[in-house]
């Protein structure tokens, strides 16, 4: 397809905070020091299940340079990230949850001091009846051993029976069906970086919190509700994140305490997290164990699919019910399901809480599923690429479970990887002990409906133009690693025909900058984009009017569109018929003119999504305005002695729609691979009665420089109807193929299956042990919960097959040059 | 961030000095070289130390010599041990340890001695105080029972020394100073089964000098299982050295790390000396050697299948030796 | 022995450490870290911190021309040796040609390990002016990334090392003004 051509939009531009960031000129929420500031320090439980008895802090409190205590009593105001699960106090008051939960916050002069007033706080703590595990967590409890008072029964935090088409004709239909189940281990983000905030309450009685957060918006609102403080006198402003990938998007308890230590003092004060508190805050990948049951024609068509979900939430909502739900939404959005069943389960264990981590929620079922196809493939005796091929969803189609898909390039995704790793000739082909797999998978640009139901926009951009020429952008967004920053420069600099250099930002500040959610769902390039071009092209109409005026050129010329004016490289440049006519102004000339013509040149642009739910309660997660798909092949070695498994080479292609800086795309894909495969081989989150067994950076394995094989990198540009310049998402997508295409490559090479992540070198040998035996070499999860689900919810499945015209007509935004 | 606990800092002029500074501080004192053990440690409070003495400035520690064995001071970094070439010449499984011991950096600052001493491990006990309080103190630090092996009347903790295993198989022997003179011991007699008192030497005694017999013929290699290729500790180390007399084995050690409380040395001798390498006799002392070790579930991946690798690894490090000797 | 709750401070000493070429005194107590020193008495933040245990690499620095982990290394065992922290590469206000790559070829994500990476990489290309990918990732093994999937660094790092070779040899066939000075250390 012909792309438009642009003049900033698709160039690999460093990006504009690289060299602050390679310099070390970037300051991080730990970085900041303000007069007088003190440190605070947080005491965590030492129990996984307990009622508080008692804190005395009279010691602490008799230590000279400890300045203010706070316990429970001190802010009893729940919160949670998700209005239907604020379960969560700042600091706990008569029951600890999990090993870690804060209890106590300390403010002194200097850290040290702090560390030391927190070890001289005595608590002591009742023993209540604990559950670590999904399966104990759905036993029958007594009141004691429930972690929380809310949920269907027990500990069971959230439970979902939603039924899409008919199920049972559906398998009624099959000519075979699959029967397998599945598990995916929980994991940490280790962001490098251990979250930080600093919180400086002034004699004005205004708050102002620093903090490494990826979500400035929903900290602003926990703040005012916890602190009972109105918003209006409450500033956030999140600071260069060095690292997120989700785990830092929940409001967390050292904001708070860092707050109300500095409201009690009136001085600064500062709580940085040590690494093993990173782990206990957590919010990490959801370990799931997950039934799938598909039904297929000889042929290999799906005729319905039966998904169940056992979600270990740990022992917070955090954003768990969406997390469950993702865990079924987004299995229709590859593949043609004509039927779909979705059940799944959360629970609640005495451990740290869950939440989203890159991919949230979907990485677990789609290695599932992708596993399982390469199953049926297998079983069929069909390729595995010619197979997925077979069975992909249309373009511009709605799904059985109401998700509706714009465009896909996943088709493109799969030939540009096969081909590229010659896979077909591969499969099957090397010796034993090689192997090669594939996968796909498809995420979000982000989640159609915000974290707590209105109607407002999801993100606004404002421009001002200096008469300078410089020209300021400001929005919430904050750049937490994935390139945001120069996504709004380049998007700016492209409309109005300048540089990314001369775009100003000012970002991810309550008080200056307009709305935006957060650095989540994979949604600020495709929001943020679209409202900054909105802002731009305001701005640019109004340049070229005066320019217009200037040059004489009539406004119906304009508006015939015999004439047009186009912005680039700092000049707006008359063409009659497209071609140049030499007439021209500069930029700088055309921001004097305007600001003469208009007064001060400002703007705003502003993006809502539109409605997509259907017409079912959790129907608002899974809707985007577009999907990202992606495609993987992985090849493996395998020593067959040793169990040990070499991720030799990747090739991952990505519907991306337009990249709108490659060079950072491939750095998400890049980062992506990593992600999974330190998932996929080592990381673990274990733990020995509910204590994490090594919260460290040492035993917390991940994969160093070492580990990291080469990629071959694809970027499959669809240029998406909605999209800014087409754009969809990168910073998740590529990580969801990965983890079963590694699977996949495993049973090629040695015939094994690996049911259950991560892929020890133990697992293998055991698995190669069966093979010895002549058994069946499949390692995983061996026992399933036989959980009582409640009545089903049932859906009709509307418009499958039959996209409505307004979709196939949706405008192809041609962001071209006038 | 995490803190240092509070502590005194001394500067010996020597290292008879340094010994009289530990003996005046007895229970308090401990010695600081590259501190990449003893730093972590202290800031988790598994030490405790109220008094540093400073090595790292002495230059008596740091030469290396050459003259019918091979000397090295204890304060040497892992690094300057690789870049040697006499070391590189005829202590082949030595280079190889210290390459692989942690990432580059703490190659370059911490030292061969301070390898040869280092802490035993275990994940029960390299934690930090409020992490052990949780779980329960170990008899290692402040408790008193084994968490790893609760019925055990002695502590399980791991020696995770790389250096240690391959010194063994070279049959070198260190100097420690004391407070009243220096004495030689074999490296192997440096450590007993305690995981606690993993090491003969005496509190006030400090390792100066690691002497490597020369001996040309021998071929030595080192090889570390662990789950990454950098920072980590060994979960299996497996140290051999081997002469060959035409094709019969001349000479011959095996020394396991990782799998016990101190390395353990297999009994290869006679089942190898004056004998030939065939697949038969490796298998032979693969089994040996899966035999001696005992690992326990303290460490990373499971120690089934830590005790499995010693049988492959083992052959491993013979075949490789075998190939090089011809 | 049972851990005891609070140990009282001891009295700060005097110290004299040389970093990016200056010399300076501070007092502070004897157990606060080079890492701490650096960042809070003497203000250079670039260092940064992921663990201060010394499994991160995230704090490297260089001493004496060598990478080491700035979180284990006492100020009054490096007393008289050149100590360089990311503040001190830059020449003047010109970025070093591995900061310039680094900016532009995507090496830096959320750029948190950039600081200890790039120290790491500067003693590198010190040591071996022709690094092989081999030789860069076992160098770079003891930082750890969590966002590029280090494969971007390796290419920074390639091209710094092809491009201050290059201007190396403008340099010595006289062909630039100023030539390109590559000590370790401290200029």
């Amino acid at each position: 397809m012909s792309l438009t051509k642009y003049s900033v939009i698709g160039q690999s531009v460093p990006r504009v905070d690289g060299i602050r960031k390679a310099t070390g000129q970037s300051v991080y929420a730990d970085d900041f020091t303000l007069p007088r500031m003190l440190y605070g320090k947080l005491l965590g439980s030492r129990r996984p299940h307990a009622r508080i008895l008692s804190i005395d802090t009279s010691k602490a409190k008799a230590m000279p340079g400890v300045k203010a205590i706070v316990t429970g009593e001190d802010l009893p105001v729940k919160y949670g990230i998700l209005p239907v699960s604020e379960d969560e106090y700042p600091l706990e008051v008569d029951r600890v949850r999990f090993v870690g939960d804060p209890i106590v916050a300390v403010a002194a002069v200097d850290e040290m001091t702090a560390e030391e007033a927190v070890r001289a706080i005595e608590v002591k703590y009742e023993d209540l009846p604990t559950s670590f595990e999904i399966s104990e967590g759905l036993a029958a409890v007594g009141e004691t051993s429930r972690i929380h008072d809310y949920g269907p029964h027990d500990n069971v935090h959230k439970q979902i029976n939603l039924e899409f088409g008919d199920l049972d004709s559906g398998f009624d239909a099959a000519d075979q069906v699959f029967d397998n189940t599945y598990f995916y281990s929980g994991s940490n983000h280790l962001a490098l970086e251990q979250h930080s905030a600093v919180a400086q309450y002034g004699a004005d009685s205004k708050l102002t919190l620093w903090s490494s957060t990826q979500t400035p918006h929903y900290v602003h609102k926990a703040l005012a509700s916890v602190l009972k403080i109105p918003a209006s006198r409450i500033r956030v402003i999140a600071t260069p994140v060095g690292g997120g990938f989700g785990g830092k998007s929940d409001p967390f308890p050292h904001e708070f305490c860092a707050a109300k230590l500095s409201m009690l003092t009136g001085r600064p004060v500062k709580i940085t997290l040590t690494r093993e508190e990173v782990f206990y805050a957590h919010r990490g990948r959801h370990p799931v164990l997950m039934n799938v049951k598909l039904g297929v024609k000889n042929d290999g068509s799906i005729t319905a699919l039966d998904f169940q979900s056992f979600v270990d939430g740990g022992a917070y909502g955090s954003y768990g019910v969406a997390s469950t739900y993702y865990t079924g939404a987004l299995q229709t959005v590859t593949y043609k399901i004509p039927a779909y069943r979705f059940r799944g389960v959360r629970v609640f264990t005495n451990k740290p809480p869950c939440g989203p981590k890159r991919g949230h929620g979907t990485p677990q079922p789609r290695y599932a599923l992708e596993v399982h196809l390469d199953r049926v493939a297998n079983a069929l005796g069909i390729d595995p690429a010619a197979y997925r091929k077979s069975i992909l969803v249309d373009e511009y189609s709605m799904t059985v479970n109401h998700m509706r898909v714009t465009s896909c390039g996943l088709g493109e995704c799969i030939e540009k990887v096969t081909e590229g790793s010659d896979f077909n000739s591969l499969r099957g082909a090397l010796p034993v002990g090689k192997g090669v797999g594939l996968a796909v998978g498809s995420y979000l640009s982000g989640a159609g409906l915000p974290i707590y139901w209105n109607k407002m926009p999801h993100t606004s951009v404002d421009l001002k133009i200096d008469r300078g020429g410089g020209v300021t952008a400001k929005c919430m967004q904050i750049d937490i690693g994935q390139g945001s920053d120069s996504v709004l420069a380049m998007t700016v600099a492209e409309i109005l025909g300048i540089t990314p250099a001369d775009v100003n930002l000012i970002c991810a500040d309550t008080d200056t900058t307009p709305i935006d959610l957060g650095a989540y769902s994979s949604r600020v390039t495709f929001m943020m984009g679209n409202a900054a071009i909105e802002a731009a092209e305001k701005l640019r109409k109004k340049l070229f009017e005066a320019v217009a005026e200037e040059l004489h050129i009539s406004e119906r010329a304009l508006s015939e569109g015999t004439e047009s004016l186009q912005s680039a490289a700092g000049q707006i440049v008359h063409m009659v018929n497209g071609v140049p006519t030499g007439k021209s102004s500069s930029f700088l000339r055309a921001v004097k003119l305007a600001e003469s013509k208009f007064g001060q040149l400002s703007s705003t642009g502003s993006f809502t999504p539109q409605a997509l739910r259907g017409p079912y309660k959790g129907s608002g997660v899974g809707p985007t305005p577009a999907y990202s798909y992606s495609a993987a092949v992985a090849k493996v070695s395998v020593d067959r002695e040793t169990g040990i498994v070499t991720p030799e080479k990747l090739w991952v292609a990505h519907d991306i729609g337009r990249a709108i800086n490659p060079i950072l795309a491939r750095g998400q894909i890049e980062g992506s691979v990593y992600m999974a495969l330190g998932e996929i081989f080592m990381e673990e989150q274990a733990f020995r009665k509910g204590q994490h067994q090594f919260p460290s950076m040492l035993d917390y394995k991940t994969p160093t420089f070492l580990e990291m094989p080469s990629v071959e990198s694809y970027l499959i540009e669809t240029n998406d109807a909605e999209g800014p310049f087409g754009a969809k998402e990168v910073g998740q997508g590529p990580l969801l193929p990965i983890p079963p295409a590694i699977a996949n490559a495993v049973y090629d090479a040695i015939g094994a299956r690996i049911d259950e992540l991560p892929i020890t070198p133990e697992k293998v040998l055991a698995a190669l042990a069966l093979q010895e035996k002549g058994k069946f070499p499949q390692v995983g999860p061996n026992k399933f919960p036989d959980y009582q689900w409640p009545t089903p919810v049932k859906i009709d499945p509307v418009w499958y097959d039959q996209p409505p015209e307004q979709w196939v007509e949706t405008r192809r935004r041609d962001r071209s040059k006038c | 961030m995490l803190r240092l606990p509070p502590f005194r800092h001394l500067r010996p002029n020597n290292v008879s000095e340094a010994a009289e500074a530990l003996a005046d501080h007895p229970g308090e004192s401990m010695v600081i070289a590259g501190g990449t053990d003893l730093i972590p440690n202290l800031k988790r409070r598994q030490f405790d130390a109220s008094v540093l003495v400073g090595l790292s400035h002495l230059p008596e520690l740091q030469t290396i010599s050459d003259n019918g064995e091979i000397g090295i001071g204890a304060g040497v970094s892992l690094r300057n041990i690789a870049a040697e070439k006499a070391v590189v010449k005829s202590a082949t499984a030595l280079v190889e340890a210290v390459q692989q011991v942690a990432n580059p950096q703490i190659q370059r600052q911490g030292t061969i001695g301070g390898n040869l001493c280092v802490d035993t491990r275990c994940n029960y006990y390299n934690q930090t105080h409020e992490w052990r309080e949780s779980i329960g103190f170990c008899m290692k630090r402040e408790g008193d029972i084994c968490l790893v092996a609760p019925g055990s009347s002695k502590c399980w903790a791991v020696t995770s020394s790389d250096a240690a295993p391959a010194l063994m198989a070279l049959g070198a022997s260190v100097i420690l100073v004391g407070p009243d003179g220096e004495r030689s011991i074999p490296v192997s007699a440096l450590y007993q089964d305690d995981g606690i008192a993993y090491l003969t030497k005496k509190p006030d005694e400090i390792l100066s000098r690691i002497l490597i017999p020369k001996n040309d013929g021998l071929k030595s290699t080192y090889r570390k299982v662990r789950r990454r290729g950098s920072f980590d500790f060994p979960v299996l180390g497996v140290a051999a050295s081997l002469s060959m007399d035409g094709n019969k084995v001349s000479a011959a050690q095996l020394v396991l790390g990782a799998v016990h409380t101190h390395p353990v040395s297999v009994e290869v001798a006679q089942l190898l000396l004056g004998r030939t390498l065939t697949d038969d006799r490796l298998l032979a002392v693969a089994d040996a050697a899966f035999k001696a070790a005992t690992p326990l579930d303290n460490t990373d991946l499971m120690y089934a299948w830590r005790k499995k690798m010693v049988r492959v690894e083992v052959r491993r490090a013979f075949q490789d030796l075998a190939t090089r000797a011809n | 022995m049972k851990h005891s709750t609070f140990q009282a401070p001891l009295p700060a000493e005097r110290l004299h450490v040389r970093v990016n070429g200056e010399s300076y005194e501070i007092v502070a107590p004897v157990n606060k870290t080079l890492l701490e020193i650096l960042r809070e008495d003497l203000g250079l933040t670039g260092t940064k911190h992921g663990c201060e245990l010394g499994e991160c690499g995230t704090c490297t620095v260089l001493i004496d021309g060598d990478p080491m982990l700035s979180c284990l290394v006492l100020p009054v065992e490096v007393q008289g040796h050149e100590i360089l922290t990311i503040e001190g590469l830059a020449e003047g206000g010109r970025p070093h040609e591995l900061q310039v790559a680094f900016a532009e070829l995507g090496a830096a994500q959320c750029g948190y390990c950039t600081p200890g990476m790039m120290m790491s990489s500067k003693a590198l290309l010190d040591s071996n002016s022709h690094p092989t990918t081999e030789e860069i990732k076992e160098y770079l093994a003891g930082n750890l990334c969590r966002c590029t999937g280090y494969l971007q660094i390796l290419e920074a790092v390639d091209s710094a090392a092809k491009k201050l070779h290059s201007s190396q040899q403008d340099a010595d066939r006289g062909n630039t003004p100023e030539s390109t000075t590559q000590g370790t250390g401290i200029r």
